[in-house]
């Protein structure tokens, strides 16, 4: 965190010269807007080479393995690979192959670090600001409650997020419907509880995350998307009622109607835009990290 | 191996292990021609006239007897050969597999059952197909069991494609009887686990992978057992492959004490790993089905010690390496398992749980091959001479490059077992020996 921030205010020319020339590959086996977007002028914002390769424009196309693919990558210079791949897991065997600092920018059902730590920055930020440039421990984010609801079962989001912020001390709540989410999922690890009741869970949270409901994953599982707006989406009323005074936050991309309503998404609470400007700190940060380049001042 | 020529073999000095006869103690034995001819605590014979293998400090066992290995051939030998994979079985023990008939294309036929027996393909190990129950594995159209059966097929079974129908799995059942085949069953509910990777579970939820529910086992077994006793025929004979869950071996405990003809089976795996093993997705930890979390791992050692279960089997799935070295959800089902049977169940069965050698012994030898009604797995006298000799006290590194399978894919790779096999012989003939530069650990 220390280091996204002075990145963030580092000169620019200085900033890039930090990575001048260096190779850093985009590996893209899924769309994304916001992830390979800001991991790509972070890069450049370094001062790296990056070049993009996407699943439908590439020889994946024709069936070449994602180890064959790395090395590839390898064999022509990159340095370090910034991985979007729809199979859990899929990062550890591309380090395994290349030896290469391979940055996960989002696995299967697994896990999105980089979106965990820059909802952590936007935390931060709103409700603890005197540590976004300091030191933060375990008992940063003491007495903040964060409500994550939505389709937890396939949000790596919801993994990553529920992974990182209890060990600054936060509380997390999932909630959601059964289909979306399994009583294991309280299992994963300390500080999480599930709260089936949105309003119920809303009294109690200083932060609201709401998750994209993944209407392509949903075939076969039992949801009516009508019952599930009644009980779980976010709208006007219901957060004027039970957290008046919550962040609202969403990782996108968003469903307006169907999680979110338009007028909370872009209403005084929300701060979801100021998560997407952190992301960029954050992934200079890490880039800056896998490759060696921190700034010395900084602890890592 | 010129010394094979000799057909008068004498087995000298060893401590024999024998559950037919429940012999566990120091036994000599005299082969002629291939068999067996006398067993005995002092046996007199003239040096000349026979081959005398010096057995002192070694245990003398029958041939291991494995009835669920996957030998690739025809269609695979990418994977495993027959010649390959029987050099494995007998670098480990075994003298006797049943292989499953999901080869490419699948073993529904008396061509495909004589062609795996046939002498040209090099097994050192006799290997026994088994049948595929439905035409192609497709779960429609029942194969010729008569058939199957009189060309040498010793079960029948659609393994790897579980039978769901009740209709299907209902006549399967009764055709067997009539044909006094068993029915081997890969017990998993499809429908239940489609796109699933691993146990269900907090682990399989942490790392973003779809699981398999205990259920999903169960279920079928429960089914199976219901249609068995539904069938009431005193011929028919279930048999569940791969049994992995506590809840589904509750079911096989409760028909067996009704008094269903209903056996079943456990991989080394699921007595030794559990779920954890896949750790960072290591594909070598990816099987069907999977292993699963310690409750279930400790009942089936239960399982073991108290007779539950009738046999160990291995499910030796031999693949490619550039298959395993794929993303975990695509890597496929599976792993290696003839050359770590033996050492696992000493190291967990026996030396941790307590098991004696006798039972452990009858586990891998004559209780499968009572199973399949094979005449294997005991060193009575007038049997076929299959034989292992074994070193009880040496420890050995397993090193997954040096084994004899064509594929690598095991997560034992570079683990110290108890148990070298110094010597397996079948039907009187040496078909694996131990290299005297045997790596220590």
């Amino acid at each position: 965190m220390q280091a996204a921030s002075f990145l963030e205010k580092e000169d620019p020319l200085q900033r890039a010269h930090r990575l001048a020339k260096r190779r850093v590959a985009l590996l893209f086996y899924e769309s994304s807007t916001r992830t390979r977007t800001s991991f790509e002028l972070a890069a450049k914002g370094l001062g790296a080479d990056t070049t993009l390769v996407s699943a439908l424009s590439s020889s994946i196309e024709k069936g070449e393995s994602l180890k064959d693919t790395g090395l590839t990558l390898r064999a022509l210079g990159a340095e370090c690979i910034i991985l979007r791949h729809p199979n859990s897991g899929a990062p550890y065997l591309l380090d395994r192959v290349t030896h290469l600092p391979v940055l996960n920018a989002g696995d299967g059902m697994h896990a999105h670090p980089s979106q965990a730590l820059l909802d952590l920055r936007t935390i931060l930020h709103r409700l603890r600001p005197e540590h976004t440039n300091a030191e933060i421990d375990e008992s940063t984010l003491a007495g903040v409650t964060v409500l994550i609801t939505g389709d937890i079962l396939h949000s790596r989001v919801a993994r990553s997020n529920a992974e990182l912020l209890p060990r600054l001390g936060a509380r997390v709540i999932l909630c959601g419907p059964k289909a979306l989410l399994p009583e294991s999922a309280s299992e994963i690890g300390p500080g999480i509880a599930i709260e089936r009741n949105f309003a119920h869970a809303m009294h109690s949270a200083q932060v609201v995350m709401m998750l994209r409901i993944q209407k392509e994953r949903l075939a076969g599982l039992e949801l009516n998307l009508d019952d599930y707006i009644a009980h779980y989406q976010l709208n006007a009323e219901r957060l004027a009622e039970n957290a008046p005074r919550a962040l609202v936050m969403h990782p996108g991309p968003m469903i307006r109607g169907l999680e979110i309503t338009s007028e909370v998404a872009d209403g005084p609470q929300s701060v979801i835009e100021e998560q997407v400007r952190h992301g960029v700190a954050v992934r200079t940060a890490l880039i800056a990290r896998a490759l060696d380049a921190m700034p010395e001042s900084v602890s890592t | 191996m010129s010394s094979n020529d000799v057909n008068r073999i004498w087995i000298k000095g060893g401590h024999l292990i024998d559950p037919t006869s429940k012999t566990d103690g120091p036994r000599d034995l005299l082969i002629e021609n291939g068999r067996i001819v006398a067993v005995d605590t002092k046996l007199n014979a003239n040096p000349r006239d026979v081959q005398v293998i010096d057995a002192t400090g070694l245990i003398v066992t029958p041939g291991l007897v494995d009835i669920h290995v996957h030998l690739r051939e025809p269609g695979q030998s990418y994977k495993e050969t027959i010649a390959s994979g029987t050099a494995a079985a007998a670098a480990g023990g075994f003298t006797s597999v049943a292989a499953m008939p999901n080869t490419i294309p699948v073993n529904d036929s008396v061509e495909i059952t004589r062609w795996m027996q046939a002498p040209e393909r090099d097994a050192r190990a006799r290997v026994y197909p088994i049948g595929a129950a439905t035409v192609g594995s497709l779960g429609a159209t029942l194969t010729n069991y008569e058939a199957l059966r009189d060309s040498g097929a010793v079960a029948v079974s659609d393994d790897g494609k579980p039978i769901l129908g009740d209709e299907t799995m209902r006549a399967v059942l009764r055709a067997a009887a009539t044909a006094g085949l068993p029915v081997i069953q890969h017990a998993e509910d499809t429908r239940l686990t489609g796109g699933c990777s691993m146990n269900a579970g907090p682990l399989a939820f942490r790392l973003g992978l779809r699981g398999m529910p205990v259920e999903a086992e169960a279920g079928i077994v429960a089914r199976d057992i219901a249609l068995l006793r539904e069938l009431d025929d005193d011929r028919a004979h279930l048999h569940v492959a791969h049994l992995s869950t506590k809840r589904a071996l509750d079911h096989v405990r409760a028909a067996r004490q009704s008094g269903l003809h209903v056996t079943c089976e456990v991989t080394p795996h699921h007595f030794v790993l559990t779920e954890e093993a896949v750790d960072e997705y290591d594909t070598h930890a990816k099987m069907n089905p999977p292993l699963r979390a310690v409750e279930d791992r400790d009942a089936m050692i239960e399982g073991l010690l108290d007779g539950t279960i009738d046999c160990i089997a291995t499910d030796h799935a031999p693949h490619a390496a550039h298959e395993k070295d794929q993303e975990f959800e695509r890597a496929p089902n599976g792993i290696t398992g003839l050359e770590t049977s033996l050492g696992l169940s000493l190291a967990v069965l026996h030396r941790r749980h307590g098991m004696p050698l006798l039972q452990m012994v009858a586990l891998l030898s004559a209780r499968p091959a009572a199973l399949l009604g094979l005449a294997a797995g005991t060193l009575a006298v007038g049997a076929t001479a299959d034989v292992v000799l074994l070193a009880p006290e040496t420890e050995w590194a397993f090193r997954a490059s040096e084994s004899r399978s064509r594929s690598r894919n095991t997560p034992f790779d570079g683990w110290s077992l108890p148990g070298k096999v110094s010597l397996t012989m079948r039907e009187g003939r040496i078909v694996h020996r131990e290299d005297p530069s045997v790596r220590q650990p």
